[in-house]
């Protein structure tokens, strides 16, 4: 269809298209795993979580036929799998992202498993906000329907960057996640900072899963997430642990992710595969030049990643 | 020796099984919140995994990539990497196996089998030595990086499948051409059970006592205890790195050629069947002791191979047997932070009081 009317301009046009389609839960993840990794505690298992949230929204949403009660769901969901992984991963000599990878067989079999009924009915979803109604090109019209989801996460993006820099609480989580010892004589509690902040990340995690099922691609299967939960770490990585770049980098990942279907839909599919797997490629070489041996990356944590000392 | 620390090895084997017995309990409650009686399910699991000879096999089969697969967390782990490259390691060896068994058909098939087998483990252990080199060279995280080549192998996978290396009789489920019949590994003499088995308990031997008694593995484990200390010995850090990282990933790119050449026959999306997370869990879960991991494999093989029977005849969802591997992971990491809690495990010695 687009290919008829637009020939190669359909390129970027289904870029574009992509990029506001697939941005979301890239988007969502990023933002809460660097809430968490704010924090000095790194969260592999986002995908678990994000599986968890989409079948949780998914069901909710066929079961009370209110979508938007299937997104707090997912919030839900995502709530408790932090508390989960709060748990387990502050314990002494834990390796958290040896939980991570559990989380992740945990949270998608779970999800499979509860969500094996609601893999055939189809349920309602989100509303969305048609930018494109103006266009009488029905691709342009199409491309442009915008998730409220998308727009709630690029209101969180400034939002975070002002609660890190400018609010009390921002101030303790990152003095838990760049010095604990500081923040322990200030007499903050770090397991409970960091509990919560894992919570609070993997909260925005399961709405991240919401807006893939009740979305785009908008149903419920084992396969719906494309790795989106397990780019969370990397994503952060590439955005400095800064919510403002998580935002850029979401919408460059979630670009990357269309170019392979945008090239095959002008009859370009020689190179499908590798063209998906440009995020990934994208990543390792952003990683590969940015790091180095002599200075530690800007931005991270101080406490990233050290093992929990004992609960005081 | 023995006698005196007899008490942690008895923590050592105690706290894993009780930390298994409360997953079980765990995921009794499960099945009974969905409606299936635990003991039933407890039950169905244990005959479908080792209830019988026939059973027993199909655990074995599975268990013998875990048990190659593991090695390639548990041995970098030893200089305090944490890889979870497993899953891309398979599948590039894997390919390479399969690449080379059509570029040697018509040679003889142990010519062809050699071949397989060492183009497995130079493709694996490359894929990994370059997450080792990565890490020394750039500092780059090698949970990430390793993570990340995982998706792009399956992507080169898909590529070549669907592409240069496609069998065009392979209509729905797109597979390179096959490498034959007569190339494929054989069965254990009077079992099911092909040669990987072998070749897995094999790797995790000799990695043990590469580990434990060889100069190679005392180096990695002083490099993996203190880095500046290893560094200030003269220990050639960069070298260790990639040495063990090559050897890791050489294990699993050999368990994607026993995929290859004893189950599939072809290199397909079959190849990444979850056995380098699982591979990982196993690896972790043994706490990365090669001999543990061949115990952990078999175990975990035995709830692989459980899945269906708890779809037939307690009608859960196949799903069911990764929340029971999830579970037990989840409560085996976190039975870690008790070593050293219980007051019957501490070693009584007068004159040193341990330090935990």
């Amino acid at each position: 269809m687009t290919t008829e009317v637009l020939g190669w301009w359909g390129v970027p046009l289904g870029i574009v298209a992509g990029t506001l389609r697939g941005s979301a839960p890239f988007l969502f993840v990023s933002l809460g795993e660097c809430l968490t990794e704010k924090s000095g505690k790194i969260n592999l298992g986002l995908e678990g979580t994000l599986l968890m949230g989409a079948m949780s929204a998914y069901a909710i949403s066929y079961l009370t036929g209110s979508p938007w009660l299937g997104v707090g769901a997912a919030g839900l969901a995502g709530l408790g799998f932090g508390l989960i992984h709060g748990i387990v991963a502050q314990r002494p000599r834990v390796n958290d992202v040896a939980v991570g990878i559990a989380m992740i067989i945990f949270g998608s079999g779970v999800a499979f498993f509860l969500g094996k009924p609601f893999i055939q009915p189809s349920a309602p979803q989100l509303p969305t906000l048609d930018f494109g109604a103006w266009s009488s090109l029905p691709a342009v019209e199409s491309a442009l329907k915008v998730s409220p989801l998308f727009l709630l996460g690029i209101a969180i993006a400034p939002l975070m960057q002002w609660f890190f820099r400018s609010t009390r609480w921002g101030l303790l989580i990152r003095a838990v996640g760049d010095s604990p010892d500081a923040a322990r004589a200030m007499g903050v509690s770090i397991y409970n900072v960091r509990l919560l902040s894992i919570m609070a990340g993997s909260f925005l995690a399961g709405i991240g899963g919401a807006s893939l099922s009740l979305f785009y691609p908008g149903s419920w299967t084992e396969r719906i997430s494309s790795g989106q939960g397990l780019m969370a770490v990397a994503l952060v990585i590439f955005a400095r642990w800064n919510p403002i770049q998580c935002l850029y980098a979401s919408l460059l990942f979630g670009g990357a992710q269309a170019i392979g279907p945008a090239l095959q839909s002008v009859g370009v599919d020689s190179y499908y595969y590798l063209f998906n797997a440009s995020p990934y490629i994208l990543t390792l070489l952003i990683m590969i030049l940015t790091c180095s041996p002599q200075r530690t990356l800007a931005g991270v944590p101080g406490a990233l990643g050290k093992p929990s000392e004992s609960r005081l | 020796m023995m006698v005196k620390h007899w008490r942690k090895t008895l923590e050592a084997i105690c706290i894993p099984i009780g930390a298994l017995l409360v997953a079980l309990v765990l995921f009794g409650g499960f099945c009974a919140i969905a409606g299936a009686n635990p003991f039933g399910v407890y039950s169905s699991i244990y005959r479908a995994a080792f209830g019988t000879w026939s059973s027993f096999q199909n655990t074995l089969i599975r268990a013998a990539p875990l048990m190659l697969s593991s090695l390639c967390t548990a041995l970098p782990a030893r200089l305090g990497l944490v890889i979870i490259g497993n899953e891309g390691a398979i599948v590039i060896g894997g390919l390479s196996a399969v690449a080379v068994g059509l570029f040697l058909d018509g040679s003889a098939p142990t010519i062809v089998q050699i071949g397989m087998a060492l183009g497995g483990i130079v493709a694996g252990g490359l894929w990994i030595a370059l997450v080792g080199a990565l890490r020394h060279y750039r500092a780059v995280n090698e949970t990430i990086s390793s993570l990340l080549l995982n998706y792009i192998a399956i992507a080169i996978l898909n590529q070549l499948v669907s592409g240069v290396m496609r069998d065009p009789s392979s209509l729905n489920k797109p597979s390179t051409y096959p490498i034959g019949m007569a190339s494929m590994l054989g069965t254990l003499p009077g079992t099911r059970v092909h040669y990987g088995l072998l070749f897995g308990i094999v790797a995790c031997g000799l990695a043990y006592l590469l580990i434990q008694r060889t100069t190679f593995g005392f180096a990695a484990r002083i490099a993996g205890g203190n880095l500046r200390a290893a560094r200030i010995a003269g220990l050639p850090v960069g070298k260790l790195t990639m040495a063990i990282c090559f050897l890791g990933g050489a294990c699993a790119g050999l368990a994607g050629m026993v995929e290859v050449a004893a189950v599939h026959g072809r290199a397909n999306e079959s190849l990444n069947a979850n056995y380098g997370y699982g591979g990982v869990l196993v690896a972790f879960v043994a706490r990365h002791n090669p001999l543990a991991a061949v115990l952990v494999s078999v175990l975990l093989g035995g709830i692989l191979a459980s899945s269906g029977i708890l779809q037939r005849s307690h009608n859960l969802p196949d799903a069911t047997a990764l929340v029971f591997q999830g579970l037990v992971f989840l409560v085996v990491l976190y039975s870690e932070s008790l070593y050293g809690k219980f007051e019957m495990f501490k070693e009584r010695s007068a004159i040193a009081p341990s330090v935990a």
